[in-house]
């Protein structure tokens, strides 16, 4: 646990200069609160802006920023410096997952600002939900990857497909179909009822396959190539 | 304190230590020589816990090396050829994790930094400092934690020579407050200069071993004397009872320049041995 806490705080200190990932974690909120403000279209739905982008946002900065400082360490050998100084991997990762989660959350907060008060623990549950899955699939990635280089080919890809479907999917049926069947998708559809009263079964279920392939996935990688 | 018996390591079907033997007394300074691929980075990764032997048996601190426990470990430091550092953080943020991390006081990052002379540039970040000071860095990191064994995997590799004395002086500075060095090099001159006792490894197999001084007198199989004289000419004379006759006269008549020996260094010895450089690459 002490370990933990020392690599949350050293993620801190390095995201202040670390403008790769910094821009990840404020890019969205920040174009959430502009586009929220600037923008106002006659039928536009409620909110438009902010939920399309708590999905892109689900999609893309927890996946990059988890997979990048994974890699980074990796690529840097100073991961193999901190398991010689008797940190864990599992230490290593929670750090990792829960400082990405925490300053994701952060950037939910912002985002949330729209919200009624009545809305708002709902919207940061699904979000906070949300960014576990999309972690988990980074920390995948950052394990697989042998190098930062890497670590992007591989993110780019999954990251488009997560973070874009939802919005694709609005304006074609087939693109609609598949996504249905993507994390980010069910995430999307419950922001739209706001409510988990407004879930259906097959959301749900879902919603759990998506996590439990991640969370296999990584454990599968881990397995196979530990932090090497 | 550091000890390792019949150790063996292969990678597929590429043997790369064949039944290593090191006994390495406290406060010493060890050095493993050998030229790259020898072996050297794969023996101090296993005698670190880094990767586990195929066989053999490896105690450090009086313990199996697979059985140190976290508080074992904060005595023992090391910096490997490629170890990193956080770029972005300054030298005393690098540092402050690993105090932490051991547990030691903030006090001991400024002592650290100023023992490696980096006191300067705590607020540097690590990107800003050069390849010499980012070695001094990562010995400070070592050292941080008071460790009674420092494994030092080619600790002046590529520096220049001023870089590598200060840094020698360090290493001698931690002998003589008790603690243990294993330090591999290619670099013969440091080996002698440093090691109280060196290994000399070639294809993972400990082909002689000693104290430097030692190792080459053994090898002195020549035991000439050489001399250059002030006639310009050079001169050689078996090293026996009848070279003080000869000297006796050259040295009254002020016709020596120079004066050698003929013992090999332990580059020639390493030659000799395997038919290889010390330092080839």
């Amino acid at each position: 646990m002490k370990n933990t806490a020392i690599i949350i705080k050293k993620q801190l200190m390095d995201t202040v200069k670390n403008k790769t990932v910094l821009i990840q974690f404020v890019l969205f909120p920040i174009l959430t609160l502009i586009m929220e403000n600037a923008i106002k279209l006659d039928g536009m739905p409620e909110l438009f802006f902010t939920k399309l982008f708590s999905v892109m946002y689900i999609g893309m900065a927890p996946l990059s920023a988890a997979a990048a400082i994974i890699s980074e360490e990796k690529e840097k050998n100073t991961l193999r410096v901190l398991m010689m100084a008797d940190v864990s991997p599992l230490e290593f990762l929670f750090g990792v997952g829960i400082y990405v989660w925490s300053a994701c959350m952060i950037g939910a907060c912002v985002m949330a600002t729209g919200f009624e008060a009545k809305d708002v623990p709902f919207y940061l549950a699904v979000m906070g939900a949300g960014y576990v899955v999309s972690i988990t699939a980074g920390a995948c990635i950052g394990t697989a990857a042998k190098s930062q280089m890497a670590a992007t080919s591989l993110v780019m890809p999954v990251m488009v497909v997560f973070s874009f479907a939802p919005m694709l999917s609005m304006f074609n049926d087939h693109i609609k179909r598949v996504a249905g069947f993507f994390y980010t998708q069910q995430l999307s559809v419950l922001f739209e009822r706001m409510s988990f009263d407004g879930a259906d079964a097959k959301g749900v279920v879902i919603l759990a396959a998506n996590a439990a392939v991640m969370f296999m996935l990584f454990f599968v990688t881990f397995k196979r190539k530990g932090l090497e | 304190m550091i000890c390792c018996s019949n150790v063996y390591k292969s990678y597929g079907e590429k043997k790369v230590l064949s039944g290593i033997d090191l006994d390495i007394p406290d406060g010493t300074i060890f050095g493993l020589l050998g030229p790259s691929g020898a072996g050297k980075t794969t023996l101090i990764k296993i005698l670190t816990g880094q990767i586990k032997a195929d066989g053999g048996s490896v105690k450090i601190l009086g313990k199996d090396v697979n059985e140190l426990s976290g508080q074992d470990k904060k005595h023992i430091g090391i910096t490997m050829d490629n170890f990193g550092v956080y770029d972005r953080l300054s030298c005393a943020d690098n540092l402050k994790i690993f105090a932490d991390i051991y547990g030691v006081p903030r006090s001991c990052i400024k002592e650290a930094l100023e023992l490696v002379g980096l006191g300067d540039s705590m607020k540097k970040p690590a990107s800003e400092l050069s390849k010499g000071m980012r070695v001094r860095l990562c010995l400070a990191r070592a050292f941080m934690s008071s460790p009674e064994i420092l494994f030092l995997d080619e600790p002046t590799s590529g520096l220049d020579p001023q870089t590598m004395r200060q840094i020698h002086d360090i290493i001698r500075d931690k002998k003589n407050s008790g603690c243990t060095v294993f330090l591999t090099t290619h670099n013969m001159e440091e080996a002698y200069a440093l090691c109280d006792s060196v290994s000399l490894l070639n294809d993972g197999v400990i082909v002689e071993n000693g104290v430097p001084e030692e190792i080459c007198r053994k090898y002195d199989h020549q035991k000439k004397i050489k001399m250059h004289l002030s006639t310009g000419e050079d001169m050689e004379i078996p090293h026996d009872r009848r070279a003080a006759t000869v000297l006796t006269g050259l040295f009254e008549n002020g016709r020596i320049e120079t004066i050698h020996s003929s013992e090999p260094t332990l580059e020639t010895v390493f030659l000799e041995l395997t038919g290889r450089k010390l330092e080839d690459a």
